[in-house]
């Protein structure tokens, strides 16, 4: 783990050989750089005057204080890299998803099913977040599409940083689908905007139908859920209905699919929320980009 | 663990804000955080712990957590009412779908510096 900051080996990983170290990128020169070369204006109202110090009076022998209101965001710095993100995919028409879910929902079988059905009927590019491995990728290059890993070593989830670093290697093509896999994890991933379009959270039912509850950051930063191994109902107690209602509990527009990877129920629902997302996102480019033609017609 | 990320966000803000201000260490950092939010404020404090003695500006700082109540606004019934659990019912008509107004703070306040 790094001992700056703890980040633990956050790395992104491209090729089957596993290179490791190779991209372990220590972006850290920030906490040595400090520069000294503003003015220190001592009439200025945050500079030192005795009897401004915590305590509001002057003690000799004491050093001085000040306060400095700075109201800022602990997560500006992820939130503003992630807003960049957006942009990205915005001027591509990429619509993206942030899938996330407990270790073992089925994610990364429901993603090699949904990119095999979506086979031929636009791009689609997977970002892949786990701690450790390149097993995941190596599943979903297996089934055609590009695929980057990010391993985040200590790391609970993925940020936006990882996320553009990994857009950069992965270059997904205009007007795709991009799938970012978060790290299986139903807390950490909550707080983190990566710039997807939605986070969709995944729930099988073989897990319990109050997780919504138990974990209720995740549900309600989602915009959908869907309960997968839909196959297995008949052979389980898990209830549905009380499982959904939960998640209304915590967000009540939450949209919400049942579907089966292996047996295919509920995959063509998938599919097409899919195709209408990523149909708003080209035609939100097609807008953009009639704008910029009709400023440039204009123009001339 | 993902308070230890958090917690480097919060020394990366010293860090630039001991640049931007002319300070050289900060003394007591006041940190919000909304009782919705997504963080332990006890993992927070720990994490400071191990995380500040690494930066200069950090090293000495000491973190005092506020916390802030959550407070939703009823679709249903128009009222402004106080939620402890995000998927608590409105106490006044019972309803559940609150749009949450306050409590999911994570920002820093201000700063003691010298």
């Amino acid at each position: 783990m790094c001992t700056v900051c703890g980040c633990g080996e956050s790395k992104l990983e491209h090729s089957h050989d596993h290179d490791h170290g190779h991209d372990h990128h220590h972006d850290h020169d920030h906490g040595h750089d400090h520069h000294h070369d503003h003015d220190h204006d001592h009439g200025h109202s945050h500079d030192l005057h005795y009897g401004t110090g915590i305590a509001g009076v002057h003690v000799p022998g004491l050093s001085q204080s000040r306060i400095i209101q700075i109201e800022q965001d602990i997560l500006g710095k992820n939130d503003s890299l992630a807003a960049r993100n957006r942009a990205f995919l915005a001027d591509r028409g990429i619509f993206a998803l942030n899938l996330v879910s407990s270790p073992g929902s089925g994610k990364t079988t429901l993603l090699c099913k949904t990119i095999e059905m979506l086979a031929g009927r636009f791009p689609v590019a997977v970002i892949e977040g786990d701690q450790q491995t390149s097993n995941d990728a190596d599943r979903i290059r297996a089934t055609g599409a590009p695929a980057v890993q990010v391993n985040t070593g200590k790391g609970c989830h993925l940020d936006a940083d990882m996320v553009a670093k990994a857009c950069e290697r992965l270059a997904p093509s205009d007007g795709s689908v991009l799938f970012i896999e978060n790290v299986g994890n139903l807390v950490c991933p909550a707080a983190f905007d990566l710039g997807e379009a939605y986070k969709v959270a995944i729930l099988s039912i073989t897990e319990g139908e109050d997780k919504p509850l138990k974990y209720p950051d995740m549900f309600a930063a989602a915009g959908m859920m869907i309960l997968t191994k839909m196959d297995l109902a008949p052979h389980l107690d898990f209830d549905v209905e009380a499982c959904i209602a939960n998640a209304r509990k915590v967000n009540p527009d939450i949209v919400v699919l049942q579907l089966s990877s292996r047996d295919g129920q509920g995959m063509e629902d998938w599919l097409a929320w899919i195709a209408e997302g990523r149909k708003r996102a080209v035609t939100a480019r097609i807008n953009t980009l009639e704008a910029k033609l009709k400023a440039a017609r204009e123009s001339l | 663990m993902h308070e230890m990320s958090l917690t480097e966000g919060v020394i990366r803000i010293l860090e630039d804000q001991a640049a931007a201000h002319g300070f050289a260490k900060v003394k007591t950092v006041w940190l919000e955080i909304g009782e919705l939010s997504n963080v332990d404020p006890e993992s927070m404090l720990f994490c400071f712990d191990a995380v500040a003695k690494g930066s200069p500006v950090a090293a000495e700082a000491k973190l005092e957590v506020v916390r802030v109540a959550g407070q939703g606004f009823c679709l249903s019934c128009g009222q402004s009412v106080a939620v402890s659990n995000r998927f608590d019912p409105c106490p006044e008509c019972g309803g559940f779908g609150l749009r949450i107004t306050a409590g999911e703070e994570m920002r820093i306040k201000e700063l003691e510096v010298e």
